[in-house]
């Protein structure tokens, strides 16, 4: 596993760059990660999408259906993947913190 | 020499069936001698570090590969399966692993010029290994690194117009049967449907939006030779509505033993004369068929289009000039709940560019899933969670006794309550004017 340093915080990663563990999340996180996620600038969008995947993750202790993900936040797929090129596991995921997405991938 | 001793793989070269081991082998040294002079993108010795990591795994008697992996290209969500070494120190040419899904043709067919094409290609960013294909029906790169994902992506779209296959909780590459193109059973074009599915749906193949993977084989005739009804969520199966066309002079030949029975395909066996009441009539599932000695028959009310006498008398007995398809729902493999095979739900749908009837059935079971289905619970669970009647509710289809093979035998019979005279609403005090405490 590596460790990954940006603005004065290190990270622990796994070889696809997923967070080891959610509580070393922190604002400078998202500004590392961003660029390999083809993303230039972290809108309000972008803000809320990660806001949303945080407070359902802590609260549930998984990552929400993509449907639920949409519903909630009021954004289509389309626009998720307009936002996060990389989609909402690979992308969104990644950036908030959340565990790497799992199963038959 | 070999970059590791592989003991047991070698023994794996004898014997006269296509030994992987020796195709690995000579990939191998075709990448270590380089005629072409090519610069490589990924460890020249990646086959050979594959061989290793075999070996051991066949020494330990376990898998040497990590837990899962997320790789990708820009824009979808899926189509990559990442894969990491556990031994990377040891064999660092397989470190990463990955597996491009390549989207492949109806029917498999090729020309030698694509597929050189496609191989130049995976020799430069790729380990040279593929599989051909993937049970799904995918043309599989076996192995490459995260940096030469969005490489090859761009070469196989700009320069062999040829897209990702599926993965993830998504619809999976469709595919078909060889149909019309070289089966004289297929009662639909299986091809263009697998195409004209394939485009129609591709935001749906490539963005994962769904609960769960859902996959559609198309199948032109009761055979399965594409195996529909086994391994996809959404299965059609050729048929036809009218009567089997019979041609007497053939059904003389067969009985003459000018032509082979089932075309031959028992030749290895010397299985007798061939014996038109015992292989065709009394193997007939509904006793269809009779044979006065000079004149066959059949009864087309009754006959369930089995294709046992077709398969047997190919040239004398034909499918009919009615055709369409049928579709069943919901097979899928063990996990969670039990395995199924798919279910009928529509007994006849058109099958005719361009497939609207077939899109809509599709449309409506989406609509449904999409909403109830649970997470990672496939089509075929949300079926036996919440009743073939809700799906034949969303798909607009009358309930028929083709639904069932046999009706229910317990009474837990739900109504719906319009359905009975007075509702639900009842009150106990009314009940108890009648029946004492
Ligand atoms: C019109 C009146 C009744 C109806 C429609 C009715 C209906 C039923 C039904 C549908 C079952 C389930 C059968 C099964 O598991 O396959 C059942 C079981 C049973 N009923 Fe009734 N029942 C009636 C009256 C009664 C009365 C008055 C009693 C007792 C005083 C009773 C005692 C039982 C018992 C003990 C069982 C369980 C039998 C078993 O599981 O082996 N029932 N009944
Ligand atoms: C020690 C006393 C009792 C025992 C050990 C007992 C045991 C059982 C068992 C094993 C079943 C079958 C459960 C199943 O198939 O899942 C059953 C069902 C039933 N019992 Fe009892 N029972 C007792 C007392 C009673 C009494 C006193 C009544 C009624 C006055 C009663 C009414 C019923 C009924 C109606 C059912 C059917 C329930 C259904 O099918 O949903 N039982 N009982
Ligand atoms: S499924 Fe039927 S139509 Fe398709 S190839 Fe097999 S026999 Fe022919
Ligand atoms: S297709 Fe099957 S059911 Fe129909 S007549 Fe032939 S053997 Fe009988």
């Amino acid at each position: 596993m590596a460790e990954v340093s940006f603005k004065g915080k290190t990270f622990e990663v796994d070889e696809d760059g997923f967070l080891l563990r959610f509580e070393e999340w922190s604002p400078e996180w998202v500004e590392f990660v961003k660029e390999s996620e083809g993303i230039a600038e972290i809108t309000e969008d972008h803000q809320k999408i990660l806001d949303f995947l945080q407070d359902y993750y802590k609260k549930n202790g998984i990552a929400p259906m993509v449907r639920i993900l949409s519903k909630n936040t009021g954004f289509k797929l389309k626009q998720v993947y307009e936002l996060f090129p990389s989609g909402p596991g690979k992308g969104a995921c990644k950036m908030a913190g959340l565990p790497k997405p799992t199963g038959c991938v | 020499m070999a970059k590791h001793a592989t003991p047991k793989l070698d023994q794996l070269e004898s014997g006269p069936w296509p030994s992987f081991v020796s195709d690995i082998k000579q990939e191998a040294e075709n990448r270590a001698k380089n005629p072409k002079g090519l610069d490589y993108q990924i460890p020249v010795d990646c086959p050979e570090d594959l061989l290793g990591v075999l070996e051991l795994s066949y020494n330990d008697g376990e898998t040497h590969w990590k837990h899962g992996g997320i790789v990708g290209v820009f824009g979808y969500g899926g189509g990559v399966i990442g894969r990491y070494c556990d031994q990377p120190e040891k064999f660092p040419g397989v470190a990463h692993f990955h597996t491009v899904r390549l989207n492949q043709p109806s029917g498999k067919y090729y020309t030698s010029e694509y597929l050189r094409a496609l191989c130049d290609i995976w020799d430069l960013r790729g380990s040279g290994l593929t599989n051909m294909h993937g049970s799904t029906g995918d043309i599989v790169l076996l192995g490459t690194t995260t940096p030469q994902l969005e490489e090859i992506f761009w070469e196989v779209t700009h320069n062999l117009d040829t897209d990702l296959g599926g993965s993830g909780s998504n619809l999976r590459t469709p595919a078909d049967c060889l149909g019309q193109t070289r089966c004289e059973y297929a009662c639909y074009d299986t091809s263009a449907l697998a195409l004209e599915m394939t485009r129609e749906y591709q935001d749906e193949l490539h963005r994962p939006a769904f609960p769960y993977k859902f996959k559609f084989k198309f199948d032109g005739c009761p055979n399965g030779c594409v195996a529909a009804i086994a391994r996809s969520d959404f299965s059609v199966i050729g048929t036809w509505k009218d009567g089997i066309k019979i041609d007497q002079a053939a059904v003389k030949a067969y009985v003459a033993g000018e032509f082979k029975p089932n075309a031959g395909a028992h030749s290895g066996r010397d299985w007798g004369k061939f014996d038109l009441v015992e292989e065709v009539v009394k193997r007939c599932p509904s006793e269809a068929i009779s044979w006065d000695g000079s004149t066959m028959s059949i009864d087309r009310k009754e006959c369930v289009r089995c294709m046992h006498c077709i398969n047997t008398m190919p040239r004398a007995l034909r499918i009919g000039d009615e055709r369409g398809a049928s579709i069943l729902c919901g097979a899928k493999a063990p996990i969670l709940d039990g395995a199924q095979m798919s279910s009928l739900v529509v007994p006849f749908v058109e099958a005719e560019a361009p497939f609207d009837e077939i899109k809509e059935v599709v449309e409506n079971i989406w609509d449904w899933w999409m909403e109830e289905g649970k997470n990672r619970e496939r089509l075929g669970e949300t079926m036996k969670r919440l009743s073939l009647q809700k799906l034949l509710e969303v798909t607009g289809q009358q309930a028929d006794p083709r639904h069932v093979m046999e009706p229910r035998h317990n009474p837990y019979i739900f109504f719906k309550e319009e359905e009975v005279p007075g509702g639900w609403d009842r009150d106990i005090t009314e009940y108890r004017k009648r029946h004492l405490r």
